[in-house]
């Protein structure tokens, strides 16, 4: 059951970013370029599906928040850590640096890889060495 | 603003926020696309947390595949930097998310979602290293 849960959230996920756009590289730097505002060239459309998903996800959140226990099972994990650290702030930082090169980060990255183009399978392969070559040394600790 | 989509942004948003709040409430899980599939990676949890994870990264691109191949909604994959570029931000999106436990889906979405401000705090320090990289590559530099 767990197992067919997570499918159908993976795929409405994807349903998620094929709709709203985020697939699209060039739709997030077009975000991401907020230094066009003044001539009008800025697109102000990942605010928006931001905006959309915190507007869903927020209830049910806040609901799960106080149960103790997932609806097909098991313990309803929550991260426990609240420190905000270095290692936090210098992840974000390379992270967001490596999102505005290309425009993906790894949900959107993982999603287009349904096109079939080389340019997002290289990325994927690069981001999973980045993703294991950070684990094999600890800094996922 | 001639791209911008407002209407299929809030829709897509939507969706993503409903499949984030789902996995929650009923698997218990956070949707962090970097740590489900960092997680596959180096399992360490028993059960069929490994299958849970794969499944789910497996829907990520079953969705798309089927609205491309069985619906009139269209969209496009595009990128336009070099492969030297392509790989040097794929190694800093995979070590960023590792070192700093997420990205904009665990912090961004489901962070936000709980009210974390260490979520928040991430979320910002992503948000502005983006900005300031495009304002680089794509005014002071004219592209990459």
């Amino acid at each position: 059951m767990r197992i067919i849960v997570s499918l159908i959230c993976g795929t409405i996920f994807g349903f998620g970013l094929y709709i709203s756009g985020m697939i699209d590289p060039q739709k997030v730097l077009g975000f991401l370029d907020i230094w066009a505002i003044a001539d009008g060239g800025w697109d102000p459309s990942l605010a928006f599906v931001m905006g959309g998903g915190l507007a869903v996800a927020i209830p049910i959140f806040q609901f799960a928040k106080n149960r103790t226990e997932a609806v097909c099972g098991g313990e309803i994990s929550l991260p426990t850590n609240r420190a905000i650290t270095t290692k936090l702030v210098v992840g974000g930082l390379l992270f967001g640096t490596g999102w505005g090169l290309v425009g993906y980060c790894p949900g959107p990255a993982l999603s287009a890889l349904a096109f079939g183009h080389t340019d997002t399978i290289i990325f994927v392969v690069a981001m999973i060495a980045g993703m294991g070559g950070a684990r094999a040394i600890g800094l996922n600790k | 603003m001639e791209n911008f989509t407002p209407i299929s942004a809030l829709i897509g948003g939507g969706l993503i926020g409903l499949a984030s709040g789902l996995y929650l409430l009923l698997n218990g899980r956070i949707a962090g696309i970097s740590g489900i599939l960092g997680g596959l990676l180096t399992p360490t949890k028993g059960g069929s947390a490994v299958f849970e994870r794969l499944a789910f990264v497996i829907g990520l691109i079953v969705g798309p595949f089927i609205l491309m191949n069985a619906t009139e909604i269209e969209a496009q994959s595009v990128v336009t930097s070099s492969l030297p570029v392509i790989i040097v931000a794929g190694l800093l999106v995979g070590l960023g998310t590792t070192i700093g436990s997420g990205c904009t889906s665990g912090h961004g979405i489901c962070g936000l979602s709980r009210f974390s401000l260490r979520s928040l705090v991430a979320t910002l320090s992503f948000m502005a290293a983006g900005f300031v990289t495009v304002l680089v590559t794509s005014h002071l530099m004219g592209g990459m």
